[in-house]
Protein backbone atom coordinates (compact mmCIF):
# COMPACT_ATOMS: atom_id res chain seq x y z
CA UNK A 1 0.00 0.00 0.00
CA UNK A 2 2.04 2.70 -1.38
CA UNK A 3 0.18 6.39 -1.28
CA UNK A 4 1.05 9.63 -3.16
CA UNK A 5 0.90 11.01 0.25
CA UNK A 6 2.99 8.59 2.48
CA UNK A 7 6.70 8.71 3.38
CA UNK A 8 9.77 6.43 3.71
CA UNK A 9 11.08 5.27 7.36
CA UNK A 10 14.03 8.08 7.14
CA UNK A 11 12.03 10.29 5.50
CA UNK A 12 9.72 9.46 8.51
CA UNK A 13 12.66 9.80 10.96
CA UNK A 14 13.04 13.70 9.59
CA UNK A 15 9.86 14.62 10.14
CA UNK A 16 10.37 13.19 14.06
CA UNK A 17 13.68 15.20 14.58
CA UNK A 18 12.43 18.27 13.27
CA UNK A 19 8.72 18.42 14.47
CA UNK A 20 10.32 17.55 17.96
CA UNK A 21 12.68 20.56 17.91
CA UNK A 22 9.54 22.82 16.41
CA UNK A 23 6.89 21.43 19.25
CA UNK A 24 9.33 22.80 21.74
CA UNK A 25 9.50 26.03 20.34
CA UNK A 26 5.86 26.62 19.52
CA UNK A 27 4.71 25.89 23.25
CA UNK A 28 7.46 26.90 24.90
CA UNK A 29 6.03 30.28 26.49
CA UNK A 30 2.43 29.16 26.87
CA UNK A 31 0.98 31.50 30.04
CA UNK A 32 -0.36 29.44 32.89
CA UNK A 33 -3.71 30.27 32.10
CA UNK A 34 -4.19 28.29 28.88
CA UNK A 35 -2.84 25.16 30.26
CA UNK A 36 -5.93 23.67 30.55
CA UNK A 37 -7.33 24.33 27.31
CA UNK A 38 -3.82 23.63 25.98
CA UNK A 39 -3.61 19.86 27.60
CA UNK A 40 -7.14 19.38 26.12
CA UNK A 41 -6.71 20.73 22.47
CA UNK A 42 -3.48 18.72 21.99
CA UNK A 43 -5.19 15.57 23.36
CA UNK A 44 -7.78 16.29 20.62
CA UNK A 45 -5.01 16.55 18.58
CA UNK A 46 -3.99 12.95 19.54
CA UNK A 47 -7.12 11.41 18.45
CA UNK A 48 -5.51 11.87 15.01
CA UNK A 49 -4.60 8.39 15.89
CA UNK A 50 -7.96 7.60 14.05
CA UNK A 51 -6.78 7.98 10.54
CA UNK A 52 -4.68 4.34 11.13
CA UNK A 53 -8.39 3.39 11.78
CA UNK A 54 -9.38 4.90 8.78
CA UNK A 55 -6.71 3.14 6.19
CA UNK A 56 -7.31 -0.17 7.83
CA UNK A 57 -11.14 -0.26 7.42
CA UNK A 58 -10.49 1.01 3.95
CA UNK A 59 -8.14 -1.71 2.78
CA UNK A 60 -10.39 -4.67 4.22
CA UNK A 61 -12.51 -6.70 2.36
CA UNK A 62 -15.81 -8.56 3.53
CA UNK A 63 -13.70 -11.62 3.66
CA UNK A 64 -11.95 -10.70 7.22
CA UNK A 65 -14.87 -9.43 9.13
CA UNK A 66 -12.74 -9.30 12.61
CA UNK A 67 -10.24 -6.70 10.68
CA UNK A 68 -13.24 -4.77 10.05
CA UNK A 69 -14.63 -4.75 13.41
CA UNK A 70 -11.46 -4.03 14.57
CA UNK A 71 -10.79 -1.39 12.35
CA UNK A 72 -14.13 0.46 12.99
CA UNK A 73 -13.52 0.26 16.94
CA UNK A 74 -10.14 2.25 16.13
CA UNK A 75 -12.12 4.57 14.05
CA UNK A 76 -15.10 5.36 16.62
CA UNK A 77 -12.68 5.23 20.08
CA UNK A 78 -10.26 8.04 17.83
CA UNK A 79 -12.87 10.30 17.06
CA UNK A 80 -14.42 10.07 20.19
CA UNK A 81 -11.26 11.36 21.85
CA UNK A 82 -10.68 13.87 18.89
CA UNK A 83 -14.57 15.40 18.45
CA UNK A 84 -14.77 15.40 21.98
CA UNK A 85 -11.54 17.25 22.98
CA UNK A 86 -11.85 20.26 19.96
CA UNK A 87 -15.62 21.00 21.42
CA UNK A 88 -14.66 20.79 25.18
CA UNK A 89 -11.79 22.90 23.98
CA UNK A 90 -13.74 25.50 22.50
CA UNK A 91 -16.43 25.47 25.49
CA UNK A 92 -13.96 26.76 27.55
CA UNK A 93 -11.76 28.95 25.43
CA UNK A 94 -15.83 30.65 24.76
CA UNK A 95 -14.98 31.12 29.03
CA UNK A 96 -12.34 33.61 28.74
CA UNK A 97 -12.81 37.06 27.54
CA UNK A 98 -10.13 38.56 26.90
CA UNK A 99 -10.38 42.63 27.10
CA UNK A 100 -7.48 43.73 28.84
CA UNK A 101 -3.81 42.57 30.06
CA UNK A 102 -3.84 40.34 32.88
CA UNK A 103 -2.26 42.82 35.93
CA UNK A 104 0.45 42.72 36.90
CA UNK A 105 0.30 43.27 40.80
CA UNK A 106 -0.92 45.65 43.22
CA UNK A 107 -0.58 49.42 42.78
CA UNK A 108 2.52 50.35 44.66
CA UNK B 1 0.06 14.98 -6.04
CA UNK B 2 -2.53 17.10 -4.89
CA UNK B 3 -3.54 14.65 -1.72
CA UNK B 4 -0.12 15.22 -1.07
CA UNK B 5 -0.29 19.05 -1.22
CA UNK B 6 -3.84 18.67 1.09
CA UNK B 7 -1.91 16.89 3.56
CA UNK B 8 0.75 19.17 3.68
CA UNK B 9 -1.52 22.10 4.33
CA UNK B 10 -2.96 20.12 7.12
CA UNK B 11 0.52 19.55 8.69
CA UNK B 12 0.99 23.31 8.37
CA UNK B 13 -2.48 23.75 10.07
CA UNK B 14 -2.00 21.71 13.15
CA UNK B 15 1.70 22.97 14.58
CA UNK B 16 0.04 26.82 13.64
CA UNK B 17 -2.88 26.24 15.51
CA UNK B 18 -0.97 24.90 18.45
CA UNK B 19 0.90 28.27 18.07
CA UNK B 20 -2.33 30.86 18.62
CA UNK B 21 -3.23 28.04 21.18
CA UNK B 22 -0.53 29.73 23.12
CA UNK B 23 -1.76 33.13 23.00
CA UNK B 24 -4.98 33.82 24.50
CA UNK B 25 -6.37 36.45 21.86
CA UNK B 26 -6.70 33.71 19.35
CA UNK B 27 -6.51 30.50 21.69
CA UNK B 28 -10.43 30.30 19.91
CA UNK B 29 -9.05 30.46 16.51
CA UNK B 30 -6.12 28.19 16.96
CA UNK B 31 -8.96 25.06 18.40
CA UNK B 32 -10.59 25.70 15.18
CA UNK B 33 -7.42 25.97 13.19
CA UNK B 34 -6.28 22.65 14.71
CA UNK B 35 -9.86 21.33 14.49
CA UNK B 36 -10.37 22.13 10.53
CA UNK B 37 -6.86 20.85 9.73
CA UNK B 38 -7.40 17.24 11.32
CA UNK B 39 -10.81 16.69 9.63
CA UNK B 40 -9.04 17.75 6.19
CA UNK B 41 -6.83 15.16 6.59
CA UNK B 42 -8.92 12.69 7.69
CA UNK B 43 -10.82 13.20 3.99
CA UNK B 44 -7.83 13.47 2.33
CA UNK B 45 -6.94 10.21 3.68
CA UNK B 46 -10.10 8.40 2.81
CA UNK B 47 -10.31 9.80 -0.39
CA UNK B 48 -6.93 8.06 -1.06
CA UNK B 49 -7.62 4.89 0.75
CA UNK B 50 -10.90 4.52 -0.92
CA UNK B 51 -10.11 2.57 -4.46
CA UNK B 52 -12.93 -0.21 -6.23
CA UNK B 53 -11.66 -2.64 -4.20
CA UNK B 54 -12.91 -1.06 -1.02
CA UNK B 55 -16.40 -2.69 -0.25
CA UNK B 56 -19.42 -0.74 0.55
CA UNK B 57 -19.57 -2.16 3.89
CA UNK B 58 -16.32 -0.41 4.89
CA UNK B 59 -17.85 2.84 3.69
CA UNK B 60 -21.00 2.49 5.54
CA UNK B 61 -18.95 1.85 8.65
CA UNK B 62 -16.42 4.41 8.50
CA UNK B 63 -19.47 7.22 8.08
CA UNK B 64 -21.30 5.44 11.06
CA UNK B 65 -18.60 5.15 13.46
CA UNK B 66 -17.07 8.82 13.01
CA UNK B 67 -20.78 10.30 12.87
CA UNK B 68 -21.69 8.55 15.98
CA UNK B 69 -18.04 9.42 17.65
CA UNK B 70 -18.79 12.96 16.78
CA UNK B 71 -22.15 12.87 18.83
CA UNK B 72 -20.50 11.06 21.82
CA UNK B 73 -17.32 13.45 21.70
CA UNK B 74 -20.39 16.36 21.64
CA UNK B 75 -22.57 15.32 24.25
CA UNK B 76 -20.38 14.69 26.87
CA UNK B 77 -18.34 18.11 25.86
CA UNK B 78 -21.65 19.67 26.56
CA UNK B 79 -22.58 17.99 29.80
CA UNK B 80 -19.35 18.04 31.87
CA UNK B 81 -18.96 20.34 35.09
CA UNK B 82 -15.78 22.30 34.62
CA UNK B 83 -14.56 21.28 37.77
CA UNK B 84 -14.35 17.58 36.58
CA UNK B 85 -12.52 18.84 33.52
CA UNK B 86 -9.29 16.69 34.89
CA UNK B 87 -11.93 13.42 34.38
CA UNK B 88 -13.02 13.89 31.02
CA UNK B 89 -9.45 14.78 29.78
CA UNK B 90 -8.46 11.75 31.16
CA UNK B 91 -11.36 9.86 29.84
CA UNK B 92 -10.43 11.02 26.23
CA UNK B 93 -6.85 10.28 26.29
CA UNK B 94 -7.78 6.56 27.76
CA UNK B 95 -9.85 6.48 24.12
CA UNK B 96 -6.87 7.73 22.36
CA UNK B 97 -4.60 5.37 23.88
CA UNK B 98 -7.14 2.23 23.23
CA UNK B 99 -7.28 3.34 20.18
CA UNK B 100 -3.41 2.81 19.66
CA UNK B 101 -3.99 -0.71 21.27
CA UNK B 102 -6.43 -1.66 18.83
CA UNK B 103 -4.78 -0.52 15.38
CA UNK B 104 -1.37 -2.29 16.79
CA UNK B 105 -2.94 -5.56 17.27
CA UNK B 106 -5.04 -5.56 14.37
CA UNK B 107 -2.45 -4.46 11.95
CA UNK B 108 -0.67 -7.85 13.25
CA UNK B 109 -3.25 -10.27 13.33
CA UNK B 110 -5.05 -8.61 10.02
CA UNK B 111 -2.66 -7.91 7.79
CA UNK B 112 -0.46 -10.47 9.40
CA UNK B 113 2.99 -9.14 7.79
CA UNK B 114 6.11 -7.32 9.63
CA UNK B 115 8.55 -6.66 6.80
CA UNK B 116 11.68 -6.50 9.02
CA UNK B 117 12.55 -5.29 12.79
CA UNK B 118 11.98 -1.44 12.48
CA UNK B 119 7.79 -2.03 11.79
CA UNK B 120 8.11 -4.71 14.65
CA UNK B 121 9.81 -1.97 17.31
CA UNK B 122 7.17 0.85 16.04
CA UNK B 123 4.40 -1.67 16.97
CA UNK B 124 6.01 -3.19 20.35
CA UNK B 125 6.41 0.48 21.48
CA UNK B 126 2.99 1.47 20.35
CA UNK B 127 1.87 -1.02 22.36
CA UNK B 128 3.84 -0.47 25.13
CA UNK B 129 2.69 3.28 25.10
CA UNK B 130 -0.35 2.87 24.37
CA UNK B 131 -1.70 0.32 26.97
CA UNK B 132 0.10 1.98 29.32
CA UNK B 133 -1.88 5.33 28.60
CA UNK B 134 -5.01 3.22 27.80
CA UNK B 135 -5.49 1.99 31.47
CA UNK B 136 -3.22 4.93 32.98
CA UNK B 137 -5.80 6.87 32.29
CA UNK B 138 -8.83 5.08 33.74
CA UNK B 139 -7.33 4.69 36.99
CA UNK B 140 -6.76 8.45 36.96
CA UNK B 141 -9.92 8.89 36.06
CA UNK B 142 -11.49 6.75 39.19
CA UNK B 143 -9.31 8.49 41.50
CA UNK B 144 -10.02 11.96 40.19
CA UNK B 145 -13.93 10.72 40.31
CA UNK B 146 -13.35 9.63 43.74
CA UNK B 147 -14.35 6.23 43.22
CA UNK B 148 -13.50 3.40 45.63
CA UNK B 149 -9.66 2.15 44.46
CA UNK B 150 -7.72 -0.56 46.07
CA UNK B 151 -5.71 1.11 48.50
CA UNK B 152 -1.86 1.44 47.85
CA UNK B 153 0.00 -0.83 48.91
CA UNK B 154 4.20 -1.28 48.58
CA UNK B 155 3.76 -4.28 46.51
CA UNK B 156 2.00 -2.45 43.99
CA UNK B 157 5.07 -0.38 43.06
CA UNK B 158 7.17 -4.09 43.25
CA UNK B 159 4.63 -5.28 40.53
CA UNK B 160 4.81 -1.69 38.46
CA UNK B 161 9.01 -2.26 38.24
CA UNK B 162 9.04 -6.08 37.50
CA UNK B 163 6.05 -5.28 34.62
CA UNK B 164 8.06 -3.10 33.13
CA UNK B 165 10.98 -4.89 33.89
CA UNK B 166 9.47 -7.50 31.55
CA UNK B 167 8.51 -5.17 28.65
CA UNK B 168 11.62 -4.00 28.25
CA UNK B 169 13.16 -7.64 28.14
CA UNK B 170 11.17 -8.33 25.76
CA UNK B 171 11.68 -5.65 23.76
CA UNK B 172 15.55 -6.06 24.07
CA UNK B 173 15.25 -9.50 23.21
CA UNK B 174 13.43 -9.02 20.10
CA UNK B 175 15.94 -6.39 19.11
CA UNK B 176 18.85 -8.96 19.71
CA UNK B 177 17.53 -12.33 18.66
CA UNK B 178 15.86 -13.36 15.66
CA UNK B 179 12.28 -12.50 14.90
CA UNK B 180 10.67 -16.08 14.17
CA UNK B 181 11.94 -17.51 17.53
CA UNK B 182 8.20 -16.40 18.78
CA UNK B 183 5.41 -15.85 16.56
CA UNK B 184 4.92 -12.01 16.11
CA UNK B 185 1.38 -11.55 16.91
CA UNK B 186 1.45 -13.38 20.53
CA UNK B 187 4.52 -11.61 21.66
CA UNK B 188 2.74 -8.00 20.33
CA UNK B 189 -0.34 -9.87 22.68
CA UNK B 190 1.99 -10.63 25.63
CA UNK B 191 3.21 -6.76 25.33
CA UNK B 192 -0.21 -5.43 25.03
CA UNK B 193 -1.46 -6.85 27.78
CA UNK B 194 1.56 -6.60 29.91
CA UNK B 195 1.34 -2.50 29.21
CA UNK B 196 -2.23 -3.14 30.39
CA UNK B 197 -1.16 -4.10 33.57
CA UNK B 198 1.57 -1.78 34.10
CA UNK B 199 -0.88 1.18 33.26
CA UNK B 200 -3.06 0.19 36.20
CA UNK B 201 0.04 0.05 38.68
CA UNK B 202 1.91 1.99 37.83
CA UNK B 203 -0.81 5.02 38.20
CA UNK B 204 -2.54 3.61 41.55
CA UNK B 205 0.37 4.89 44.23
CA UNK B 206 -0.12 8.19 42.80
CA UNK B 207 -2.36 10.33 44.12
CA UNK B 208 -3.57 13.74 45.17
CA UNK B 209 -1.42 16.70 44.65
CA UNK B 210 1.03 15.10 42.06
CA UNK B 211 -2.21 14.28 39.45
CA UNK B 212 -1.75 17.45 37.38
CA UNK B 213 2.05 15.71 36.68
CA UNK B 214 0.34 12.08 36.07
CA UNK B 215 -2.22 13.71 33.85
CA UNK B 216 0.01 15.92 31.48
CA UNK B 217 2.59 12.72 31.73
CA UNK B 218 -0.69 10.56 30.41
CA UNK B 219 -0.98 12.90 27.58
CA UNK B 220 2.72 12.47 26.95
CA UNK B 221 2.55 9.28 26.08
CA UNK B 222 -0.51 8.89 24.21
CA UNK B 223 1.30 11.54 21.74
CA UNK B 224 3.94 9.14 21.32
CA UNK B 225 1.74 6.47 20.87
CA UNK B 226 0.15 8.30 17.81
CA UNK B 227 3.93 8.83 16.82
CA UNK B 228 4.39 5.46 16.45
CA UNK B 229 1.27 4.53 14.63
CA UNK B 230 2.40 7.46 12.29
CA UNK B 231 5.89 5.87 11.98
CA UNK B 232 3.70 2.48 11.30
CA UNK B 233 1.33 3.53 8.93
CA UNK B 234 3.75 6.11 7.12
CA UNK B 235 1.49 8.86 7.28
CA UNK B 236 3.07 12.26 8.49
CA UNK B 237 -0.03 13.89 9.17
CA UNK B 238 -0.22 11.70 12.25
CA UNK B 239 3.71 11.50 13.15
CA UNK B 240 3.72 15.65 13.50
CA UNK B 241 0.03 15.43 15.61
CA UNK B 242 1.37 12.72 18.02
CA UNK B 243 5.08 14.62 18.42
CA UNK B 244 3.73 18.23 19.12
CA UNK B 245 1.23 16.39 22.10
CA UNK B 246 4.12 14.23 23.22
CA UNK B 247 6.16 17.87 23.27
CA UNK B 248 3.05 19.22 24.85
CA UNK B 249 2.79 16.67 27.24
CA UNK B 250 6.15 16.57 28.36
CA UNK B 251 6.69 20.27 29.07
CA UNK B 252 3.84 20.93 30.94
CA UNK B 253 4.73 17.51 32.81
CA UNK B 254 8.42 19.06 33.49
CA UNK B 255 7.04 22.88 34.47
CA UNK B 256 4.30 21.19 37.09
CA UNK B 257 7.23 19.07 38.71
CA UNK B 258 9.32 22.56 38.73
CA UNK B 259 6.22 24.06 40.16
CA UNK B 260 6.55 21.58 43.04
CA UNK B 261 9.90 21.09 43.77
CA UNK B 262 9.62 17.55 42.93
CA UNK B 263 11.48 15.52 40.66
CA UNK B 264 9.68 13.18 37.68
CA UNK B 265 11.16 10.14 39.68
CA UNK B 266 9.27 11.39 42.68
CA UNK B 267 6.42 11.90 41.51
CA UNK B 268 6.36 8.49 39.99
CA UNK B 269 7.38 7.18 42.88
CA UNK B 270 4.47 8.21 44.88
CA UNK B 271 6.25 9.44 48.05
CA UNK B 272 7.56 12.58 49.57
CA UNK B 273 10.95 12.81 51.01
CA UNK B 274 10.39 11.93 54.81
CA UNK B 275 10.90 14.92 57.12
CA UNK B 276 14.32 13.98 58.92
CA UNK B 277 12.50 15.92 62.26
CA UNK B 278 8.92 15.19 62.81
CA UNK B 279 7.03 18.57 62.72
CA UNK B 280 4.01 17.23 63.21
CA UNK B 281 3.58 17.18 66.71
CA UNK B 282 4.15 21.10 67.63
CA UNK B 283 0.97 23.17 69.52
CA UNK B 284 0.36 25.87 67.44
CA UNK B 285 -1.34 29.02 68.54
CA UNK B 286 -3.93 29.70 66.16
CA UNK B 287 -5.91 32.96 66.45
CA UNK B 288 -9.41 32.95 64.84
CA UNK B 289 -11.63 35.47 63.25
CA UNK B 290 -15.63 35.71 62.55
CA UNK B 291 -16.58 36.72 59.08
CA UNK B 292 -18.21 39.77 60.61
CA UNK B 293 -14.50 40.83 61.32
CA UNK B 294 -13.45 39.76 58.43
CA UNK B 295 -16.35 41.40 56.14
CA UNK B 296 -15.08 44.68 58.28
CA UNK B 297 -10.95 44.54 57.50
CA UNK B 298 -12.05 43.89 53.84
CA UNK B 299 -14.20 46.62 53.96
CA UNK B 300 -11.25 49.06 54.92
CA UNK B 301 -8.92 47.85 52.84
CA UNK B 302 -7.61 49.12 49.29
CA UNK B 303 -6.09 45.82 47.57
CA UNK B 304 -7.49 42.30 48.81
CA UNK B 305 -6.20 39.15 46.97
CA UNK B 306 -7.82 35.70 47.09
CA UNK B 307 -5.08 32.52 46.89
CA UNK B 308 -7.51 29.56 46.09
CA UNK B 309 -6.52 25.94 45.59
CA UNK B 310 -8.42 22.80 45.22
CA UNK B 311 -10.43 22.99 48.65
CA UNK B 312 -12.41 25.71 46.69
CA UNK B 313 -13.50 23.92 43.69
CA UNK B 314 -14.27 20.85 46.26
CA UNK B 315 -16.35 23.68 48.28
CA UNK B 316 -18.03 24.91 44.92
CA UNK B 317 -16.97 28.51 46.40
CA UNK B 318 -15.97 30.03 43.06
CA UNK B 319 -19.41 32.16 42.16
CA UNK B 320 -19.18 33.28 45.74
CA UNK B 321 -15.37 34.59 44.82
CA UNK B 322 -17.16 36.40 41.78
CA UNK B 323 -19.77 38.05 44.29
CA UNK B 324 -16.92 38.84 46.67
CA UNK B 325 -14.78 40.49 44.06
CA UNK B 326 -18.28 42.53 42.86
CA UNK B 327 -19.25 43.73 46.46
CA UNK B 328 -16.08 44.91 46.93
CA UNK B 329 -15.46 46.83 44.03
CA UNK B 330 -18.74 48.54 45.28
CA UNK B 331 -17.12 49.03 48.58
CA UNK B 332 -14.11 50.73 46.31
CA UNK B 333 -11.99 47.86 47.08
CA UNK B 334 -10.08 46.11 44.56
CA UNK B 335 -9.67 42.26 44.69
CA UNK B 336 -7.10 39.93 42.97
CA UNK B 337 -6.97 36.19 42.67
CA UNK B 338 -3.05 34.57 42.56
CA UNK B 339 -2.74 30.96 41.09
CA UNK B 340 -0.22 28.65 42.10
CA UNK B 341 0.92 26.57 38.90
CA UNK B 342 -0.15 23.34 40.02
CA UNK B 343 -2.99 24.48 42.15
CA UNK B 344 -5.98 22.08 41.34
CA UNK B 345 -6.10 18.68 39.86
CA UNK B 346 -4.54 19.60 36.08
CA UNK B 347 -2.86 22.00 34.59
CA UNK B 348 -4.46 25.62 34.59
CA UNK B 349 -7.68 24.04 36.33
CA UNK B 350 -7.99 26.92 39.02
CA UNK B 351 -8.32 29.52 35.73
CA UNK B 352 -10.97 27.41 34.28
CA UNK B 353 -13.12 27.46 37.12
CA UNK B 354 -12.75 31.35 38.00
CA UNK B 355 -13.36 32.11 34.12
CA UNK B 356 -16.29 30.28 34.57
CA UNK B 357 -17.56 31.89 37.34
CA UNK B 358 -16.93 35.29 34.94
CA UNK B 359 -14.31 36.88 36.80
CA UNK B 360 -12.27 38.89 34.82
CA UNK B 361 -9.16 37.29 33.30
CA UNK B 362 -7.60 40.33 33.94
CA UNK B 363 -7.73 40.27 37.88
CA UNK B 364 -6.41 36.31 37.48
CA UNK B 365 -2.74 36.96 38.35
CA UNK B 366 0.17 34.02 38.41
CA UNK B 367 2.27 33.67 41.31
CA UNK B 368 4.98 34.55 39.77
CA UNK B 369 4.64 37.72 38.96
CA UNK B 370 3.13 39.16 41.97
CA UNK B 371 5.55 37.16 44.72
CA UNK B 372 7.62 40.72 44.83
CA UNK B 373 5.21 42.89 45.69
CA UNK B 374 2.83 40.76 48.23
CA UNK B 375 3.53 43.56 51.33
CA UNK B 376 1.32 45.78 49.40
CA UNK B 377 -1.64 43.75 49.57
CA UNK B 378 -3.61 45.13 52.81
CA UNK B 379 -5.47 41.57 53.16
CA UNK B 380 -5.06 37.83 51.36
CA UNK B 381 -7.70 35.31 51.74
CA UNK B 382 -6.60 32.10 51.39
CA UNK B 383 -9.27 29.58 50.22
CA UNK B 384 -8.77 26.00 50.33
CA UNK B 385 -5.19 26.13 49.60
CA UNK B 386 -2.57 25.23 52.05
CA UNK B 387 1.01 24.06 51.33
CA UNK B 388 0.98 26.10 48.51
CA UNK B 389 1.62 28.79 51.21
CA UNK B 390 3.14 27.61 53.72
CA UNK B 391 6.60 29.17 54.38
CA UNK B 392 8.37 26.35 55.61
CA UNK B 393 9.04 25.90 52.28
CA UNK B 394 11.07 28.68 52.43
CA UNK B 395 12.98 28.62 55.79
CA UNK B 396 12.71 25.06 56.78
CA UNK B 397 14.93 23.16 55.73
CA UNK B 398 14.02 20.07 57.74
CA UNK B 399 10.29 20.24 56.18
CA UNK B 400 9.23 17.73 53.37
CA UNK B 401 8.26 20.98 51.33
CA UNK B 402 11.27 22.93 51.74
CA UNK B 403 12.29 23.77 48.05
CA UNK B 404 8.60 24.29 47.02
CA UNK B 405 8.06 27.78 45.34
CA UNK B 406 4.76 29.35 47.50
CA UNK B 407 2.81 32.30 46.89
CA UNK B 408 4.39 34.48 49.27
CA UNK B 409 0.98 35.52 51.38
CA UNK B 410 2.52 35.54 54.67
CA UNK B 411 4.54 38.74 53.69
CA UNK B 412 0.55 40.75 52.96
CA UNK B 413 -0.38 42.95 55.77
CA UNK B 414 -3.29 40.44 56.88
CA UNK B 415 -3.45 36.96 55.96
CA UNK B 416 -7.15 35.08 56.51
CA UNK B 417 -7.38 31.67 56.01
CA UNK B 418 -10.50 29.45 55.49
CA UNK B 419 -10.75 26.23 56.20
CA UNK B 420 -12.98 23.60 57.82
CA UNK B 421 -10.99 22.41 60.87
CA UNK B 422 -7.32 21.85 61.92
CA UNK B 423 -6.85 19.34 59.00
CA UNK B 424 -2.89 19.50 57.71
CA UNK B 425 -2.60 19.78 53.71
CA UNK B 426 -1.82 17.16 51.56
CA UNK B 427 1.80 16.65 52.01
CA UNK B 428 0.98 15.73 56.02
CA UNK B 429 2.80 18.98 57.04
CA UNK B 430 2.23 21.77 59.68
CA UNK B 431 1.39 25.04 58.23
CA UNK B 432 3.64 27.59 60.12
CA UNK B 433 1.85 30.42 58.56
CA UNK B 434 -0.70 30.27 60.91
CA UNK B 435 2.01 30.72 63.65
CA UNK B 436 2.92 34.35 62.35
CA UNK B 437 1.36 37.28 63.76
CA UNK B 438 -0.58 38.78 60.82
CA UNK B 439 -2.58 35.44 60.59
CA UNK B 440 -6.23 34.54 61.51
CA UNK B 441 -8.63 31.50 60.57
CA UNK B 442 -12.22 31.96 59.54
CA UNK B 443 -13.11 28.26 60.43
CA UNK B 444 -16.44 26.98 58.72
CA UNK B 445 -17.37 25.88 55.19
CA UNK B 446 -15.43 28.10 52.22
CA UNK B 447 -19.14 29.09 50.67
CA UNK B 448 -20.94 29.79 53.38
CA UNK B 449 -18.36 31.69 55.36
CA UNK B 450 -18.02 33.97 51.80
CA UNK B 451 -22.20 34.50 51.66
CA UNK B 452 -21.93 36.07 55.35
CA UNK B 453 -18.97 38.22 54.40
CA UNK B 454 -21.08 39.46 51.29
CA UNK B 455 -24.19 39.91 53.39
CA UNK B 456 -22.05 41.91 56.20
CA UNK B 457 -19.94 43.75 53.51
CA UNK B 458 -23.56 45.19 51.52
CA UNK B 459 -24.37 46.44 54.90
CA UNK B 460 -21.26 47.91 55.66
Amino acid sequence: MELSYSITTIDGLFVVALSLLLGFEVIKNIPAVLHTPLMSGSNAISGIILIGGVIQLLNTTVESPWTMAAASIAVLLGTINMAGGFFVTHRMLSMFVVKRKPASGPRS
Amino acid sequence: MTMSLVYLASAVGLVQGLKYMGDPTRAKLGNTVAGVSVVVALIAVAWANGNAGTSALSIVLLVGTILIGAVIGKVWSDRVAMTAMPQLVSIFNALGGACAVVLGLNAVYGEGVVNGKFPGVVLILGGIFGGTAFTGSMVAFMKLDGRKLPRPVKAYKHIAQALLLTMSTITVGYLILATGTIPFPTLLLVISITALLYGVFFTLPIGGADMPVLISLLNALTGVATLMAGLLFHDPVMLIGGILVGATGLLLTTQMCTAMNRSLSHVLAGSFRSSRIPTNEVEQDIRSITAVETASLLAFSKQVAVVPGYGMAVAQAQRECFALQEQLRQNGVDLHFIIHPVAGRMPGHMNVLLAEANIPYASVIDMNAVNGKMEYYDAVLVIGANDVVNPSAENDPTSSIYGMPIIRAYKAKQVIVMKRGMAKGYSGVTNTLFDRQNCKVLFGDAKESLEQIITELKRI
